[in-house]
């Protein structure tokens, strides 16, 4: 039972560790809390169930739900965004919160207030162990194969490639980087087609790892992303990962074992409060420099 | 009376608009846990008052002083933590404190809590005393905002809001006033809470979750933060808003959301902010009046 609450853990951590990515990329370039990405999450499932709905292709609904989201975060950023980016944070994030409702309710209304099945049918077999009371679900290897690939690839492209590297030195200076020649534009645009594109498989991954899609399955990574992005540090990939690992396995082994008296989705934030009483700047963020 | 109840309605979006408005606006302090603390005030009242038997005139100003506890505790946290970490941990805080209402036998639980109608002096408090109540208290609210910016304490918050280490070189401490800015707003969204339960005469978790504080912080920015009569008008406009729209009720979050994307998209600084629409229109129309007619 120990050893399938642990992979549990880790799996609900990575979940978490997708999901926070897209927010985590746009506040490193941008500094502004997207809630709007939790919107792309719920896009993203249902551009996929469509698809799949009508072509009955794994594949095509897969790509088209990714390609198609990450084309909506490019049109965010254009007309919502970059407009806002020399105003108070608090204004994008009013903006934000107000697209992801509006979002959400465009959702409700065109695809029905019920739960769909996202069924991708049997994609993996699970694998079950008796003599360790242990089973690995198939949804499980794809969730955690996914976020393997999909983090190698960020990886990459933040730290072999040109546009890594242009987005590196945007994300710690956006007007230095301008005036060495960088096209911070064009990092922007890239930062949130990569971080809805991140929305939306993480979106999808959960709608096949719950085999549902409804309209409101924005709502709980829409905070919880953000206890996840600010535990690591806010902006910073690594410690995103960290932070919901740390997040994830905290959820399942307290909730599995002492009986918190908390809801689980409070667990979160109290691991966050004590978390940033003992380090403010989260896991791996650097000290405030004033 | 329906009109009474969104009269009542507006009001304490009002009151809860311009508590928020004090930390967030006058002392930069992002906050997106507000209804925690209207919480706070609506249960403490509803304890003092039900359980204790407090009479409800000490237990308005006692759920202000209960809500402001924890508000200071808040201020002596945020002093510590950058801004964007702040707004979070003030959404942490509001799931907390949303489900100790809901998970602990004294508040009631899931079941919520049944608050007795408010006796004063004899007189048992309807709907029309209660409005009457918080016209009193938005009035207060709203000379001590109008008087803020120009007393020592609205200059000393200005300091620490545009430039933090300014003004500690000329002697504030900043973090003392961004605790006493905490410490005034969760005191008056306290005793929001108190008179919102002495209203509704039953209250339940639900009614002080994310959402809530989503919407008042709403109504501040989109007014206008650190203005005085902005945060007024938002609060206004974002609760009449559901009225205004029922003929549209399907759509009316769609409504919504659309409502405040367009504005953050094109009057960033808010209705009454500088610069917006309406002060341009407004100073425009000022200088007619006095026969100047420098803005064409």
């Amino acid at each position: 039972m120990f050893l399938q609450q642990i992979i549990n853990g880790i799996v609900v951590g990575s979940v978490y560790a997708l999901t926070a990515m897209g927010a985590t990329l746009v506040y490193g370039i941008m500094r502004i809390l997207d809630i709007s990405n939790a919107g792309a999450y719920a896009i993203g499932a249902y551009v996929s169930f469509f698809f799949l709905m009508q072509t009955g292709s794994p594949i095509v609904a897969l790509v088209a739900g990714v390609t198609l989201t990450a084309a909506f975060g490019f049109l965010v950023q254009k007309f919502l965004y970059a407009p806002l980016m020399n105003k108070s944070p608090n204004v994008s994030l009013i903006a934000g919160i107000g697209l992801f409702i509006f979002l959400q309710d465009f959702l409700r209304l065109v695809a029905g207030p019920q739960a769909r099945e996202l069924n991708f049918g049997t994609l993996l077999p699970s694998i079950q162990f008796p003599s360790l009371q242990l089973t690995l679900y198939g949804t499980w290897f794809l969730i955690l194969g996914a976020t393997a690939v999909l983090l190698f690839i960020l990886w990459y492209l933040l730290n072999r490639s040109p546009i890594g590297l242009a987005w590196r030195a945007t994300a710690q200076d956006l007007e230095t980087a301008k005036a060495m020649g960088i096209n911070t534009n064009r990092v922007v645009a890239f930062n949130f087609i990569l971080g809805y594109g991140f929305a939306a498989v993480a979106g999808i991954l959960v709608g096949i790892l719950y085999n549902a899609v409804y309209p409101t399955m924005g709502d709980v990574p829409a905070y919880k992303m953000l206890a996840v992005i600010v535990l690591g540090g806010l902006g910073n990939p690594l410690g995103t990962v960290l932070a919901a690992l740390v997040i994830g396995m905290a959820e399942t082994l307290i909730g599995g074992y002492i009986g918190f008296f908390l809801p689980r989705d409070a667990i979160a934030f109290v691991v966050l409060i004590l978390i940033l009483l003992w380090r403010p700047q989260g896991l791996l963020g650097r000290r405030r420099t004033s | 009376m329906y009109e009474q109840v969104i009269a009542i309605n507006v009001g304490l979006a009002m009151l809860l608009a311009m508590s928020l408005n004090i930390i967030t606006g006058f002392a930069g302090q992002p906050t997106l846990g507000h209804a925690a603390f209207y919480g706070i005030g609506a249960y403490t009242s509803a304890l003092l008052t039900a359980k204790a038997g407090w009479p409800f005139l000490l237990a308005l100003p006692a759920s202000g002083a209960m809500a402001a506890l924890v508000g200071v505790l808040l201020g002596l946290f945020s002093v510590r933590v950058r801004e964007d970490f702040l707004a979070v941990t003030t959404i942490g805080i509001n799931f907390v404190i949303v489900a100790i209402f809901q998970y602990v036998q004294l508040f009631g639980a899931s079941l919520g809590l049944a608050v007795p109608k408010p006796v004063v002096f004899g007189i048992r408090f309807g709907n029309t005393e209660i409005l009457i109540l918080l016209i009193v208290l938005n009035l207060l609210v709203y000379l001590f905002m109008r008087h803020l910016p120009n007393s020592w304490l609205g200059l000393a918050l200005g300091g620490v809001r545009n430039d933090e280490e300014a003004a500690a070189s000329l002697g504030f401490n900043p973090d003392h006033y961004k605790v006493f800015a905490f410490g005034i707003g969760t005191f008056i969204a306290g005793m929001t809470g108190s008179v919102y339960a002495h209203f509704m005469g039953f209250i339940s978790s639900t009614d002080f979750s994310f959402p809530v504080s989503v919407g008042v912080l709403s109504m501040a920015v989109l007014g206008g933060l650190g203005t005085v009569s902005g945060p007024l008008l938002g609060a206004i406009i974002l609760t009449l808003a559901p009225e205004v729209f029922r003929f549209v009720s399907d759509y009316r979050m769609l409504v919504y959301g659309g409502l405040l994307v367009l504005m953050m998209r094109f009057q960033p600084q808010g209705m009454v902010g500088d610069d917006s629409w309406l002060r341009q229109r407004w100073d425009a129309v000022r200088t007619r009046g006095k026969g100047g007619a420098r803005r064409g």
